[in-house]
């Protein structure tokens, strides 16, 4: 049995803390006896009696004492639980105020201390601020807000990289961690696919396909349509693949990006190679023949090919990058139901990424075809709002979504288009997207089913038939469900593909040297 | 994922709050603060916070300074002449409170208080030549917390004046304060007239000789523990003084009364202690100052250790930005005016007794005196909110200064100005208001805030010595 002393200076606590404290010392095992106490001269004489004083130590009034009696080595958490409970935040008074609601990343950080990514959303200059103090305190960003400048976009993912984080965005869309979906993304299947997209309906192409094809994602990370840009490296598709690489879930990897600069390509691909995972890499609209050739390597030449090929590898089977699937015997029936004027394609998408997959696989097939994601081949409109000819339009590209909301969520704008091709008696197609999951319209069925009944009723009244042709990128676990959307829009006439490389490749062989 | 993203997603979501809502669903923890612009949406305030936001060098840096804080003992220890005790004070120099002001720029209760120091002094014959002489240049005026120094509303100290000194036993410093006059025509207060000089001397001949001998005789006063025991009385230390007051005399009087002195003077000097029950603040605000010095000069650190208002400008200077002065107008008092007073007889906000506040007491222990709210008519349960707000604002909670009503919680403590910054939370501060003009006095009191643009300032030079 021995006795332990500690002094704390001029901690003044009043006799009833105290004693509770004492109380609550006594009961701790290996404690036989515990006083806490003011060191005024009547404490110590009744601390000596209580044979807790060894000597008269040296302690004024305004000194608190903590005297213990018992195990030696039980002195020391006693003391440890003692400095708890003096030091103890405290709570708000029984019924006092509620704590103030949390209005900055200082407060949540403070209110979920576990905090391990900011989603970030607000007005791009004051985006960066967040993202930074986001990374410095030790969280993971998506930045889905836009208007970040390019330099503020490498000097984030600069500090990202030295602080061992990831930076998806600025401008990212999507994303899917630990099977949640981030911004606008689909609930799709966990499993051990891991995709790193610089395209958010890319990516949402990708993994709703991986889960209809009855395999899982691990983990779709954003990166931002200027990561692979020159001028950025590629940071944050690096960190994917790091991220995926050490990733033990994660068996098989799928990149998805328009072709980066070649020695940014050149670092992702030795990144790729470096994980020692099968990787299946869509570049949209590069050549295969001329990018590295490595076994672990897998180009696919549509989104649609990347999961299929993804899923494959999974399976163990052998992959094979191939052409979209096409109901031959469809498209020719289709053909034969123009009128003798209708010959145009008309796209009219609201993932960006659909629209320029369609304008990679329709420059060549469709003469005087213009697209507002143009390509070497494919020139822009002189004006998306008039367009004439065989044209691809993305209705959620800047130049319609200053001020208004994304065409996703709010069909009002495509829905106008729709009507003006309807009512242009050279149209013998109308080929779109309907993208379900969260983030998008509650549901596309509800919002475009008016619009695509008067298209139905106009060209029946000018005696045409035009032929609507999409694609669903949804799974059944989507708020709007898959199969439910589906049905509605093949009741309403609509040729239904599964996937938007096959809706394009059904729209081709319609239009297609007419 | 367990390296990048952790085993289970936690999200702050800032923006949308349809994001939330969805990967709430689906699983994730998820907090959806109510975000606004931090810095009042300015940019570039707002990217100096982020480059400091738990920047190590800043955190480390905090936590020196505020461990220093948390260690410092003042204890009051004796009474001396202004002139003898406070370092760098002039045989022509003049201190006032807050920051730096030329004599052009005054307020009318500080010029009232240094009219009535020059008299008495015996620097000018008249109320206009010290006008005059105050014009000429040929007094210094600097702020009392260059030297160290605190002084409540105008803070006039002139060579002669006695003063409290407090010696921080933990880190040796010493800080000081003028001695409290009480209320209604006092110098504080830009009063001038015969009676309040010679209050004032009386205070100086008489009454500080037999507060030195009594303290000299107890050998000192620990000040944080009888701080902490007004707290529980229903005191916080800057407005409401009362319990202090009355637990300092009850070690003053025994001591006084051993005196060998005549028994006319003990009795004397006992009663003016006993008349004023804000005779401990300018004790409270020395102690408080003892505390801060010790948080100084920390490089990188952005905790404030000192905030002042000379009537015209309310200043803060942070830890880690050395004696710089970060400056926005003095708000106005909101509160209660005595009968005959309105908002339109105040001046704006005055004194250095807003370091309490910086001290973690005042305002932040708002909790310990639900009387103090009732200047703004305000409810109890007010109170214990101030107190919790500034949870949101400080470095930690001082164990040494607890609120009975949060459950014996530290009050909050050592103020971040990156958490001022970024929740728009500003320091709350309780004080009394004075009259625009110089000398009528005291006219209300009530509670204000430390205006924004200070510690935006602030942070955009903190930044600027930490950027690489």
């Amino acid at each position: 049995m021995s006795l332990h002393l500690a002094i704390l200076r001029n901690q003044y606590r009043d006799s009833v803390a105290l004693m509770q404290l004492s109380a609550a010392l006594a009961k701790l095992e290996g404690i036989t006896q515990a006083s806490a106490v003011m060191a005024t001269p009547a404490n110590l004489e009744l601390l000596t009696r209580a044979g807790l004083l060894a000597d008269a130590p040296d302690a004024a009034p305004n000194d608190l004492l903590i005297a213990l009696q018992g195990d030696e080595g039980a002195f020391e958490a006693a003391l440890a639980n003692a400095r708890q409970a003096l030091d103890a935040k405290g709570g708000k008074g029984g019924s006092g105020p509620a704590a103030l609601p949390a209005n900055s990343l200082t407060m949540a950080l403070e209110r979920q201390p576990d905090s391990n990514l900011a989603l970030i959303s607000v007005p791009g200059q004051y985006a960066t601020a967040e993202a930074e103090k986001a990374l410095r305190a030790g969280l993971n960003v998506m930045l889905f807000s836009d208007n970040v400048s390019g330099a503020d976009e490498r000097r984030l993912k600069l500090l990202a990289t030295e602080l061992g984080r990831i930076v998806m965005g600025p401008d990212c869309g999507t994303a899917i961690i630990h099977g949640v979906p981030l911004a606008f993304a689909n609930v799709c299947r966990q499993g051990s696919i891991g995709c790193v997209g610089a395209s958010g309906t890319g990516l949402q192409q990708v993994t709703v396909l991986i889960d209809r094809l009855g395999e899982g994602v691990s983990q779709a990370i954003g990166t931002g349509g200027h990561d692979l840009h020159a001028s950025i490296g590629g940071l944050s598709m690096l960190a994917g693949i790091r991220a995926l690489k050490e990733d033990e879930t994660t068996r098989v990897i799928v990149l998805v990006s328009k072709p980066p600069a070649e020695d940014v390509a050149r670092a992702v691909l030795d990144a790729a190679i470096s994980t020692g995972k099968p990787v299946v890499v869509n570049f949209l609209g590069a050549d295969p023949a001329r990018l590295p050739q490595h076994p672990q390597l897998h180009y696919a030449s549509t989104l649609q090919s990347a999961a299929q090929m993804a899923v494959a590898l999974v399976r163990g089977q052998r992959p094979a990058d191939q052409a979209p699937a096409l109901d031959a015997a469809l498209a020719s029936g289709a053909r034969t139901l123009l009128g003798a004027q209708q010959r145009q394609l008309r796209g009219l998408y609201s993932g960006g990424t659909f629209c320029y997959e369609a304008t990679l696989m329709l420059g060549g097939a469709l003469p005087g075809l213009h697209s507002n994601t143009p390509t070497a081949s494919v020139p822009a409109p002189d004006d998306v709002w008039e367009v004439r000819g065989h044209s691809l339009i993305d209705l959620g590209d800047d130049e319609f979504t200053r001020g208004r909301p994304h065409p996703m969520i709010d069909h009002r704008l495509r829905n106008e288009r729709f009507i003006a091709a309807a009512a242009d008696p050279a149209v013998a197609v109308i080929l779109f997207d309907i993208v379900l999951g969260f983030g998008a319209h509650e549901s596309p069925l509800e919002a475009m089913r008016d619009t695509l009944l008067e298209v139905r009723a106009m060209a029946r009244e000018a005696g045409r038939t035009v032929h609507l042709v999409a694609t669903v990128c949804g799974t059944n676990a989507d708020p709007q469900n898959y199969a439910r959307q589906w049905e509605g829009f093949a009741e309403l006439g609509v040729m239904l593909t599964a996937s938007n490389a096959e809706a394009v490749a059904l729209a081709r062989a319609i239009v297609a040297d007419l | 994922m367990s390296t990048l993203f952790g085993d289970k997603l936690a999200i702050v979501n800032l923006g949308l709050a349809s994001f939330a809502d969805a990967a709430h669903t689906q699983g994730a923890d998820v907090i959806h603060p109510e975000w606004q612009p931090p810095a009042a949406g300015e940019r570039d305030t707002g990217l100096a916070l982020a480059s400091l936001f738990q920047h190590p060098k800043v955190e480390a840096a905090n936590q020196q300074a505020y461990t220093a804080y948390l260690a410092s003992q003042p204890a009051w220890v004796g009474m001396d002449r202004a002139l003898a005790a406070i370092p760098g004070m002039g045989a022509r120099m003049i201190l006032h409170s807050g920051p730096p002001i030329a004599w052009g720029e005054m307020c009318g209760p500080v010029q009232g208080a240094i009219i009535g120091a020059i008299l008495f002094e015996g620097w000018a014959d008249s109320p206009a030549a010290a006008r005059t002489l105050a014009q000429s240049g040929e007094i210094a005026f600097e702020p009392c917390q260059h030297h160290h120094t605190v002084g409540p509303m105008g803070g006039i100290i002139s060579p002669s004046m006695p003063v409290f000194v407090v010696c921080d036993s933990e880190h040796g410093h010493l800080t000081f304060s003028n001695m409290n006059e009480g209320l209604g025509k006092v110098l504080r207060f830009g009063a001038y007239s015969d009676d309040v000089l010679e209050r004032l001397a009386w205070m100086r001949d008489e009454l500080a000789p037999v507060l030195g001998l009594a303290i000299a005789s107890v050998g000192g006063i620990e000040l944080k523990p009888l701080m902490a025991q007004a707290l529980h009385m229903g005191d916080e230390v800057h407005n409401r003084n009362a319990a202090a007051t009355g637990l300092l005399l009850k070690k003053l009087v025994p001591a006084i009364l051993r005196l060998d002195i005549d028994a006319e003077l003990k009795a004397r000097a006992i009663e003016f202690v006993s008349a004023n029950d804000h005779f401990f603040l300018n004790l409270s605000m020395a102690a408080c100052k003892a505390m801060l010095v010790a948080a100084e000069g920390i490089p990188g650190s952005s905790m404030v250790t000192a905030m002042g208002r000379n009537g015209v400008e309310f200043g803060i200077r942070l830890s880690g930005t050395g004696d710089t002065w970060f400056t926005a107008p003095a708000p106005v008092v909101h509160g209660l005016f005595f009968s005959g007073y309105s908002a339109d007889d105040a001046a704006p906000d005055l004194g250095d007794s807003v370091i309490t506040e910086t001290a973690g007491v005042g305002g932040f222990a708002m909790a310990a005196s639900p009387a103090i709210v009732r200047f703004v008519g305000g409810a109890a349960s007010d109170a214990l909110a101030h107190s919790l707000a500034m949870r949101e604002i400080t470095l930690g909670q001082n164990p040494a200064f607890t609120l009975p009503a949060l459950d014996f919680a530290g009050t909050a403590a050592g103020i971040d100005a990156r958490k001022v910054v970024d929740t728009g939370i500003m320091p709350v501060i309780n004080t009394g208001i004075a009259h625009k003009e110089a000398g009528v006095g005291q006219v209300g009191a009530g509670i204000t805030h430390a205006p924004a643009e200070c510690f935006h300032q602030a942070l955009r030079a903190l930044a600027a010595t930490i950027a690489d």
